[in-house]
C-alpha cells in the first residue's frame, strides 16, 4: 500500500521566469504597494488602473529602473471590452499567471437609501469584475500548470458594517468566490485566495474618524506595504499547498 | 473543415490535451471514454477552450454533457470548425 507522501506525487511548482501579474486598482494604495512587492520578488507586473493615468506609470517606471519589468494599462473594469485589452496588453510581457483583483469602490449609505446605481456600481467593480477577470486569467494558467490569484476582500463582509451593504456584499461574494474557484483549480497548480484587510491607511479611509481604532486591537491603521507582504506570499511558489484560504489583516480585528 | 488531414489534425490536438490532463497516452484512443480516462468536467472545460482558441469551435455545457468519448469529441469539433 502506497503512503500519503507517495500518493498523486507532484512536481514542484515553480513560477515561470516571464511570468506576469496583473494588479488592478495599482495606481495607489494596496494596488501599487502590492505591484512593487511582486516586482521585488521576480513578477513581471500590469498595474491596471482607471483614473491614475501619470500616478500608474511613474510606478511602472519605478520598477522598470529596479531592474524589473511592468507596463501601466488604463482600463474601465465594469467595461468587459476592457478586459480583453488588458489581457492583450499584460501578455505582451509574457504569460498571465498572477492576478491581484484589488480594484474596489465605495457607495456607502444605510441600506434603506441604497440607490441601484450605488448597488451597481460596488458590485460591478469589487465583483462582478473580479469574476471575469479570474475566468479570463484561468486560461493561461491551466495550460501553464501554474497560477496564482489573490483577491482583495475586506474584513467588512464576513462582518458587519453599518452603511455598507453593497460593499460588505462584494467582499463576501469575493470570499465566496475564492473558496470555490479554489476548490475548481486546485489540482491544476492553481491557488485562489483572498486577502481581508481592516483599516488601512489608504485614499478610501482618509475619511474615517481615528474613533474606528478603537476597535482594532493594534490600535492603529494598517499600512498598505504589510497587506502587500501578505499578498506576494500567497503569490509565490512557498504558498502552493494554500488554497480557499481569506488572510485578514487587521491588526486583530476579527480575532 | 472535414477533410482527413484537418479530422487527424484535430484528433493529435485532442490527444495531446487530454495526455496533459494525465490521460495515460497508451489509454487514449477514439473509442475510450473519458470517464475511463479519469478526464472530469475541468478537464473538458479546458478542452474547450483550447478548441475555440485553435479552431473557432464553441461548446456549450450540454455539448459537453453529450460527448462521452475521445471521437465523439474529435467528431464534434470536425463537423463543427
Amino acid at each position: 500500500m502506497s503512503t500519503l507522501a507517495e500518493a498523486r506525487p507532484t512536481k514542484a511548482q515553480t513560477r515561470p521566469t516571464d511570468a506576469v501579474v496583473v494588479v488592478t486598482g495599482a495606481a495607489r494604495g494596496i494596488g501599487a504597494a502590492s505591484a512593487h512587492a511582486l516586482a521585488e520578488d521576480g513578477w513581471n507586473v500590469a498595474v491596471v488602473h482607471r483614473s491614475g493615468g501619470d500616478v500608474a506609470a511613474a510606478l511602472a517606471d519605478q520598477i522598470v529602473e529596479g531592474g524589473g519589468r511592468a507596463t501601466s494599462i488604463s482600463a474601465d473594469l465594469r467595461n468587459p471590452d476592457d478586459l480583453d485589452r488588458v489581457f492583450a496588453e499584460a501578455e505582451a510581457l509574457g504569460p498571465v499567471l498572477g492576478l491581484v483583483n484589488n480594484a474596489g469602490v465605495r457607495a456607502d449609505n444605510l441600506a434603506l437609501s441604497i440607490s441601484d446605481d450605488e448597488w451597481d456600481l460596488v458590485l460591478d467593480t469589487n465583483l462582478s469584475a473580479a469574476f471575469r477577470l479570474t475566468r479570463r486569467a484561468m486560461r493561461s494558467m491551466l495550460r501553464a500548470r501554474f497560477g496564482r490569484i489573490v483577491n482583495v476582500a475586506s474584513v467588512v463582509g464576513p462582518r458587519a458594517n453599518p452603511g455598507q451593504a453593497n460593499y460588505a456584499a462584494s467582499k463576501a461574494g469575493l470570499i465566496g468566490m475564492t473558496k470555490t474557484v479554489a476548490a475548481e483549480v486546485a489540482r491544476k497548480g492553481v491557488t485562489v485566495n483572498a486577502v481581508a484587510p481592516g483599516f488601512i491607511a489608504t485614499d478610501m479611509t482618509k475619511d474615517l474618524s481615528p474613533q474606528v481604532l478603537e476597535a482594532v486591537p493594534a490600535r492603529r491603521a494598517g499600512q498598505p506595504h504589510e497587506v502587500a507582504a501578505c499578498v506576494r506570499f500567497l503569490a509565490s511558489d512557498a504558498a502552493a499547498y494554500v488554497t480557499g484560504t481569506t488572510l485578514y489583516v487587521d491588526g486583530g480585528m476579527s480575532a | 473543415m472535414s477533410t482527413t488531414t484537418d479530422a487527424t489534425q484535430v484528433e493529435a490536438t485532442v490527444y495531446k490535451s487530454l495526455e496533459t490532463f494525465g490521460a495515460e497516452p497508451t489509454a487514449i484512443k477514439r473509442e475510450a471514454t473519458f470517464e475511463e480516462l479519469d478526464v472530469d468536467s475541468l478537464d473538458l472545460a479546458e478542452l474547450s477552450q483550447i478548441v475555440e482558441d485553435e479552431y473557432g469551435v464553441k461548446f456549450n455545457s450540454s455539448d459537453v454533457e453529450n460527448l462521452k468519448t475521445v471521437g465523439d469529441a474529435v467528431d464534434f469539433i470536425v463537423q463543427r470548425a
